[in-house]
């Protein structure tokens, strides 16, 4: 890369988040002005232009929240706040936070399964993987209330619902990947392989697995962002208990336009971690493999 | 098709014989544990039907999957009737399964019940699908998907901005944009339009990355051709690098026909008229009507699976370059 990281990355980045940030004040001052004009004429005041401005920044329930507005809200709920408190971002993020890692182990894992499977086992791939597809072009999260319902009548509760809605969602691109990954090896290795008479074991432990590391990485990536969403959702059913949806929802009921911002940023910032910690896992265990850094 | 071609021809001496008797094994089975699976004290023997019948279709699908077929469209016919075999036993067992312990109907309605609630409203499985998909969906994906691919192309002219959107696009592909659903509620009311305005932003962001990276796909040697030919901007990208960017540009349209889909329909759950396949869901969910829920999905998972197929079929036609679809 020439140009370097402040020209190619720093600048563009930072002028754009710049340029978001003021488009946001100018869409919050647009969108809030009708309703206040509407208010400062029943009770009678006729404030100055920038006044006018200042109360479009600073309204209780606005239908755009003014970004210092949102981050005064999202500084409250996280650091002043206990965080077992039931008004702690803290609190929800992290009830969020474990059904979507519970959700993304355990579709991980059944991702890796069913992609072992069919890269051994034809009939499995002929069978099994047009529908596996087929599912996924089908709204599963319309199908997250229900699952909810079912499970909740079957007196399961609590994480393991929410979690299995985000298994749901993430063992899709985690079996796709792996499936590319595992026979990504070339003919030549493979016979290599056989030349060294290893057995199905060695071969898949020494070859395969490591093959498809790349692959495994990628997909994951992609898993557990879409985990993220299906506990998000998951718990919207729930009649708004705890996490980052009933935050979401809550706030909905009650107009609370700030809060739904808040939890939306908080959400925001779970997944943008969840995203960074997987690529920080990734290249440590790259490295550990000896890849070029 | 003429006869001749639609009779199996046995690659295998004795496949021919196998594949019928197991065919019929796992039909008779089929047909008995269906018909029994009703009545009291049957329900020993119903299973075992079942399992027979289910182990012959597992052994047939072995057998027919293990075929080398040369012949490319019969092959394919094949892999469809394999596919289809799985598919018809999933629901098999699933009736099965539903009458022989007893699984009460608000748990789990069986397929038979929803198909007769399918049948019996489709008026009002046509007015939401009318609602949510119609206007929603589409209205939604084009205009995101439209916009994304215009912001691209625009962007790939400006090296500061494809710069900034890039990663810009990159995180806010993996973040929750569902949860902007109440805020549009808010901001543009209860109806189809807010729905619409979730669905566009949520197919903007894959759009937008994937089309500024197929953008990047042009081969060098293709580039340096181009302006051999003293190629303008404009002509290279109408000529080489637009084109060379259609897989990925569908690649994108693939991803956001399920992401649209999904944001119509959750949605929904913040607030509607009433009508559309969200509503119903969540508000008949509430009144323990599985069937009805059970329908609607079956009708968003069609509407969903012929949605992408038909993006798949236009696809191949686009970039029927491209080495995926090329035989050789």
């Amino acid at each position: 890369m020439n140009g370097g990281f402040v020209k190619d990355r720093l600048l563009p980045v930072g002028s754009a988040m710049l340029v978001l940030v003021m488009a946001w004040y100018v869409a919050a001052y647009f969108m809030n002005a009708p309703f206040q004009r509407d208010q400062n004429e029943r009770s009678n005041v006729s404030p100055g232009a920038w006044e006018f401005v200042g109360q479009t920044m600073y309204q209780p329930k606005p239908t755009v929240p003014a970004p210092h507005q949102v981050a005064e809200n999202l500084w409250k709920n996280t650091f002043t706040v206990k965080v077992t408190s039931r008004r702690s971002l803290v609190y929800h993020a992290g009830v969020t936070l474990s059904s979507t890692l519970l959700g993304f182990a355990m579709g991980t894992f059944l991702g890796v399964l069913i992609a072992v499977g069919i890269v051994y086992m034809p009939v499995l791939e002929k069978s099994f993987l047009p529908w596996i597809i087929a599912s996924q072009t089908i709204p599963m999260l319309a199908v997250a209330p229900m699952i909810i319902v079912i499970l909740a009548a079957i007196n399961v509760t609590g994480l393991l619902p929410k979690a299995m809605i985000s298994t749901y969602l993430s063992f899709f691109p985690v079996a796709v990947g792996m499936v590319k990954g595992l026979r990504s090896p070339e003919v030549m290795h493979l016979d290599l392989t056989r030349t060294w008479n290893a057995s199905g074991m060695q071969t898949f432990f020494k070859l395969r697995l490591p093959a498809s590391v790349p692959f495994f990485f990628t997909s994951i990536k992609v898993a557990i962002a879409a985990s993220l969403v299906g506990a998000i959702v998951g718990e919207l059913p729930t009649g708004a208990v705890a996490g980052i949806g009933s935050k979401l929802l809550a706030g909905s009921y009650y107009s609370q336009t700030i809060d739904i911002w808040a939890a939306l940023i908080a959400g925001s910032v779970v997944a943008a971690l969840l995203v960074f910690s997987v690529g920080l896992v990734e290249r440590l265990v790259r490295t550990a493999m000896g890849a070029r850094a | 098709m003429s006869g001749a071609q639609t009779a199996i021809s046995p690659g295998i001496p004795g496949a021919d014989a196998t594949i019928m008797a197991l065919g019929a094994a796992s039909l008779v089975g089929a047909v008995f544990a269906l018909s029994a699976a009703g009545s009291p004290g049957m329900a020993s023997p119903v299973l075992a039907a079942a399992l027979v019948s289910w182990l012959a279709a597992c052994w047939l699908n072995a057998r027919l999957s293990a075929w080398k077929i040369a012949d490319g469209s019969r092959a394919r016919l094949r892999d469809f009737a394999v596919a289809a075999i799985f598919g018809l036993y999933i629901l098999f067992l699933w009736e099965v399964a539903v009458a022989v312990f007893g699984i009460p109907f608000v748990l789990l309605p069986p397929p038979s019940a929803i198909g007769a609630r399918i049948m019996g409203s489709l008026p009002i499985l046509a007015a939401d699908f009318n609602q949510t998909v119609l206007k929603a969906v589409l209205i939604g994906f084009v205009g995101g998907s439209g916009a994304g691919f215009l912001v691209a192309v625009i962007a790939d002219r400006y090296r500061f901005l494809s710069n900034a959107l890039l990663p810009i696009g990159n995180l806010v592909s993996a973040l929750p944009i569902i949860g902007i659903a109440p805020i549009m509620v808010i901001w543009f009311g209860f109806d189809w339009q807010s729905k619409a305005a979730v669905v566009m932003v949520m197919t903007f962001f894959p759009m937008l990355v994937n089309t500024l990276a197929g953008l990047k796909a042009a081969g060098r040697h293709e580039l340096d051709l181009m302006q051999t030919y003293a190629g303008s901007h404009r002509q290279t990208l109408g000529k080489l690098r637009l084109p060379a960017a259609m897989p990925f540009v569908f690649n994108a349209l693939k991803i956001n026909s399920t992401l649209a889909m999904i944001g119509a329909i959750v949605a929904e759950f913040f607030g509607t008229p009433v009508v559309g396949m969200g509503f119903r869901i969540s508000t008949e969910v509430g009144r323990m009507n599985l069937d009805m829920v059970w329908a609607e999905i079956a009708v968003a998972a069609l509407t969903g699976s012929v949605f992408y197929g038909v993006l798949a079929l236009i696809e191949r036609k686009v970039t029927f370059w491209h080495p995926s679809y090329r035989r050789g």
